[in-house]
């Protein structure tokens, strides 16, 4: 052993194979044709299998990510045509395949050719979301290209049957499959669009291999597709199966029976819309005249509608009557309080009342004409006691009595008593009263007592 | 009135569909109310009749000298996919 030889770990050297395959531009790109076996799908989603052919194997992986675009269900036995690249798993140190894309065997052009002809129509715009044409939501009536025969035509029928069965359905019958097969549904999009019978188109077969669906990957179908003023929805084969026309469709449907649930509404639902919508405009112009009436009732319910005497009248009466009660009230405190001051003041009065005071008047008259009387009596008494001394000596005095001794009285005619002579003149008569008469005397002489 | 009367389904629904909303709304003065319940009854029942009265038909076109011509179509009995 040469000592200059280099050892290298096996990590290395898996590691420097492993480079130079991934330097290999080949084997980076490489399409192998064989028959699948060892196949297993992980739960993540990779495919692991053995691709082999009479005389040789390789180990194959296919990860989640581009497994999830396969166009068929791989199954141990199938041939394919695979694409991918060539590298090393280093833990095994077993070189493998990375694919990127498989297909049936047997169809390897054809699916050449639907991935250059779609990635051509796509450049083109063709596929382009702004192209798609708004299928009508109630179609007047329904154009249906297809096979007069077969599972599509009646499913796309009974399909329709069921969902609106009064819309009118125009069916170009056309080749499905074969050579005539795009010429012949090219030329129906057409008629059907000089016609203008319909307002939506449906397109499209039943389930097939890939051959048998090829016509709807042409170039020319579509074209015309795209070309077509009538919306077109697409119905071909199952779920799986993708063509051209279905990206070159205004709408893809799975299947011909979901195309034509596509295609027109379900008349039991439209059915349902009207009588729904009619519901609720019975219930909304019901909802308003009841509004309305109930509005008037309350209206004509108004007291001062039933009962206008009450509302009108009642308040005045009431107060009426307030008023009435009110001057009763105080029309009886005026009077109570008038009455309570008669009272008072007739108190008053009787207690200064004349007739008392007459009474007591009389009572003191009484009185004081008992003691008049009495002095009266007294003084009677006392006088006439007095006079009857007065008399005693009256008559003790009296001058008749002097004159029975002999004295008289002198009167001149003015009968007063004359008491000097200077009281008379000569021949004056004067009367000389004696105590039985009276003699009448003419003076004759006069002689005073100084001259004497 | 013949321009009303041609009236498609889909127009006619939404008519409807407009009428309701504004009856529903509530704030429509009662006459007026009214003349939409009306036309609201006439939109319906076009409607309905657009959806009950129409005859279907299912017809193929067929070449007959050279010429396209209209015929009744009876779904055959299932014979597979082919033509």
């Amino acid at each position: 052993m040469n000592s200059n030889q280099k050892i290298l770990s096996i990590k290395d050297l898996t590691r420097y194979i492993k480079m130079k395959l991934d330097a290999d531009a080949l084997l980076q790109n490489v399409w192998v044709r064989g028959e699948i076996s060892n196949y297993t799908r992980h739960s993540s989603g990779h495919l692991y299998f053995t691709l082999k052919d009479q005389d040789s194997r390789v180990k194959c992986v296919m990860f989640a990510k581009q497994a999830m675009r396969l166009p068929f269900d791989p199954k141990n036995g199938t041939r394919v045509i695979a694409n991918g690249s060539v590298s090393v798993f280093e833990r095994d140190g077993q070189y493998q395949m990375y694919i990127n894309s498989m297909q049936p065997d047997g169809i390897g052009s054809l699916y050449l050719a639907f991935e250059q002809l779609k990635r051509k129509l796509e450049e083109e715009g063709l596929f382009s979301p702004q192209r798609k044409k708004p299928i009508p939501s109630f179609p007047s009536a329904v154009g249906v290209i297809t096979s007069p025969t077969g599972a599509a035509v009646r499913d796309i029928l009974i399909t329709l049957q069921r969902r609106n069965p009064s819309l009118p359905v125009l069916l170009y019958p056309v080749a499905v499959q074969g050579i005539h097969a795009a010429p012949s549904i090219v030329k129906a999009i057409q008629e059907m669009n000089e016609r203008r019978e319909v307002d939506v188109l449906i397109v499209g077969r039943g389930g097939g291999s890939l051959e048998e669906l090829w016509a709807f990957n042409e170039e020319a179908v579509a074209r015309a597709i795209a070309a077509s003023r009538i919306p077109v929805i697409s119905a071909v084969g199952h779920e799986t199966d993708v063509t051209i026309a279905d990206f070159a469709a205004d709408l893809r449907a799975a299947t011909p029976t979901a195309a034509a649930e596509l295609a027109v509404p379900n008349r039991m639902e439209l059915r349902q819309e009207v009588m729904h919508l009619k519901q609720r405009m019975l219930g909304a112009m019901n909802a308003a005249l009841g509004a309305r009436r109930e509005k008037l009732g309350r209206l004509k319910r108004s007291p001062f509608l039933t009962n206008p005497r009450r509302q009108l009248m009642m308040q005045q009466m009431e107060r009426l009557d307030r008023q009435t009660s009110e001057l009763t009230y105080h029309m009886k405190s005026i009077l109570q309080r008038s009455g309570e001051r008669y009272a008072r003041l007739d108190r008053r009065l009787s207690e200064s009342s004349p007739r008392e005071k007459a009474r007591q008047a009389s009572k003191s008259l009484d009185l004081h004409k008992l003691k008049l009387l009495q002095r009266m009596k007294a003084l009677m008494k006392e006088r006439r006691h007095a006079f009857d001394m007065n008399l005693q000596r009256l008559d003790a005095l009296s001058p008749l009595k002097v004159m029975q001794r002999g004295y008289s009285l002198a009167y001149n005619e003015q009968r007063v008593l004359l008491k000097s002579i200077d009281q008379v003149q000569l021949g004056d008569r004067v009367s000389v009263r004696l105590s039985d008469g009276e003699l009448d005397c003419q003076v004759w002489g006069m002689k005073g007592e100084q001259e004497q | 009135m013949t321009e009303q009367a041609e009236i498609g389904f889909e127009q006619a629904l939404a008519q409807l569909e407009s009428i309701v909303a504004k009856l529903e709304s509530g704030d429509v003065p009662l006459e007026q109310a009214i003349e939409l319940f009306q036309e609201g009854m006439r939109l319906s029942k076009i409607c309905s009749v657009k959806l009950e009265n129409v005859e279907r038909k299912i017809e193929m076109l067929l070449e007959e000298d050279g010429q396209l011509v209209k015929k009744p179509f009876v779904p055959a009995e299932e014979k597979g996919d082919l033509e």
